[in-house]
């Protein structure tokens, strides 16, 4: 696979001196889904407004498919589109003109059949006739969606998709996501909720001030950073942690009758056989066993505490 | 160019205006037939004629002009404010377009509209007056001239503004008082020369001359000073444009 998206020491400087993007270098793979996770004011939108043409970046270089953003606009921006965070829509227009006006925008001729196969699948094809006011939040994030699919593009940029969006709503979007990645679209989602890139996403990039902190294989990420606990139920309360058991990073749960282990997924000896037989030397009666994977998201807030000194 | 884009914005920007075709048609003639109601029969009927014109259809190119410059305006002004008042601007600046498209997209629809407008108000007046247009050719490029113009305007006006109260500012206090005073409603002629001379610093004052001169062959001031304002005053407007998109100002962060 070939890198569809080069982002080469992008930086992006505000009037009045803040610095959004400190320098981004990236490379996003055609037809890979990437989730760029990141706290609030920490670049995110500010990066894919620089790609779109919105903002104007203040040095480095991008390109789209081998176009420059800047001096190669048109074949660049041809090939991207952008669903907002925001939902901004003209609500008296209708939904199926909305779609016709963006593919006319993007230099597309009139595509009727098209235009009615972008809102089947966004099952909008029902409302094509409606106002946008009168329509949903949910559908509303559709008709955005469909208005940026409406030209083909090849890279699709979604911000935060499901802000404020319920559970179901959520689902369908992940749905929409992936049959895009079928279709072969590459998708570049920036989001809080981290089981969204966990589900989704063949890789995660964390930005934090501006800053690629790391760009990983969302599997290799829980891999190599997770931590696992293992947590072990006593049939007796303990008082304390017994004598023998001390050479273990252990912690009592507050009733005495649990014990919580964490450990390395990735170290040669985890010491989960050690632990065990030193359990039953010091005449512990296990009750039950677990073991829990840490979530991507207590990853991504260690590695921001962990590589964000303060400022 | 990708006139695709030309042709997107601008159906678009015509649709609103058809979603209220009513309004835009009646409107005008309500308005037209009040004025002539009041200046043409009331006021008219105590001045004989100016400049060996009816009163009644001298006035006439002044009350095109008038509707036809605040109409560019504010179709234009608007057409470019909503879209960033509603957020819907971005899809502008992130689709492959060029200035000149986007200008031409919303000030074609722009000048469209008011074009429309200026049409009915002249039908509307041949109804009360006999009208007669000496050179219609020059009549018709003054009009779109003035149409394109003013729309340019209203569209700097439409990136500049920061809210619905600034939208209105410029038309107001600015527009409003140099049509009035360039002579749309008399010939400065009749005014003390003080104020002949102040007259000729309003750059309206010589598009309602040479509009007049299409219509009766009588102008306050040469028609090529007439051409020669309007192409001058395109100009300015069409330069302040170029220098918004290519520094993006308030546009572009």
């Amino acid at each position: 696979m070939s890198a569809i998206l080069k982002i080469r020491d992008l930086r992006k400087v505000y009037e009045g001196g803040f610095e959004a993007l400190k320098g981004v270098t990236l490379d996003i793979e055609e037809g890979e889904i990437l989730a760029l996770l990141g706290p609030n004011g920490a670049g995110k939108t500010t990066l894919i407004s620089t790609l779109c043409g919105i903002t104007e970046p203040t040095s480095g270089t991008a390109t789209v498919g081998g176009y420059d953003i800047k001096t190669q606009y048109r074949q660049a921006r041809g090939m991207i589109g952008l669903v907002p965070q925001e939902i901004n829509l003209e609500p008296f227009s209708y939904v199926g003109a909305n779609l016709h006006f963006s593919r006319g925008l993007f230099g597309k001729p009139r595509d009727d059949a098209k235009v009615e196969d972008v809102l089947r699948k966004l099952a909008l094809w029902d409302k094509r006739a409606s106002r946008v006011r009168e329509l949903s939040g949910g559908m509303k994030r559709r008709v955005l969606i469909g208005k940026a699919l409406a030209h083909e593009p090849k890279v699709l940029f979604l911000d935060e998709p499901t802000a404020g969006v319920d559970v179901a709503l959520r689902k369908e979007m992940w749905d929409v996501v992936a049959d895009l990645k079928a279709a072969g679209v590459t998708i570049i989602l920036t989001t809080h909720y981290i089981e969204e890139a966990e589900a989704m996403a063949d890789r995660v990039a964390v930005i934090r001030d501006g800053e690629i902190l790391m760009v990983e294989r969302t599997a290799d990420l829980m891999q190599r950073l997770g931590r696992k606990d293992l947590t072990i139920e006593l049939r007796e309360p303990l008082t304390a942690i017994p004598e023998p058991l001390s050479g273990y990073d252990l912690c009592l749960g507050e009733d005495g009758l649990s014990l919580t282990y964490s450990y390395d997924t990735q170290a040669d000896r985890t010491g989960i056989a050690g632990l065990m037989s030193a359990l039953s030397e010091a005449g512990i009666v296990l009750k039950d066993l677990h073991t829990r994977q840490s979530s991507l998201e207590e990853i991504f807030v260690g590695l921001v505490e962990e590589k964000g000194a303060p400022a | 160019m990708n006139l695709r884009a030309v042709q997107a914005i601008y159906v678009n920007e015509m649709s609103r205006f058809f979603r209220t075709i009513g309004q835009s048609f009646i409107s005008p003639v309500i308005s037209t037939s009040l004025y002539f109601v009041v200046f043409g029969a009331a006021i008219g009927s105590r001045i004989e004629t100016v400049e060996g014109v009816s009163y009644g259809a001298f006035i006439v190119p002044g009350l095109i002009m008038l509707s036809v410059i605040m109409q560019s305006i504010s179709n234009a002004s608007f057409g470019m404010y909503f879209p960033k008042f509603v957020g819907t601007v971005f899809e502008l600046l992130s689709a492959p377009v060029n200035f000149l498209e986007i200008v031409l997209g919303f000030v074609g629809a722009a000048a469209t509209k008011a074009l429309f407008i200026g049409v009915v108000i002249l039908g509307t007046a041949a109804v009360f007056v006999d009208l007669s247009i000496l050179h219609p050719l020059a009549m018709v490029a003054f009009l779109v001239l003035t149409c394109l113009a003013f729309s340019l305007m209203g569209f700097i006006i439409g990136i500049w503004a920061k809210n619905f109260e600034q939208l209105q500012l410029v038309p107001l206090l600015i527009v409003t008082p140099l049509v009035f005073l360039g002579g749309s409603f008399y010939s400065t002629s009749m005014l003390p020369p003080v104020w002949q001379t102040v007259t000729h610093f309003n750059p309206v004052f010589y598009l309602i001359s040479g509009f007049r001169w299409a219509f009766f062959g009588v102008a306050d001031v040469a028609v090529g000073w007439s051409l020669l304002a309007i192409a001058a005053f395109f100009a300015i407007c069409l330069t302040i444009v170029w220098q918004i998109f290519r520094t993006g100002w308030r546009l572009r962060d």
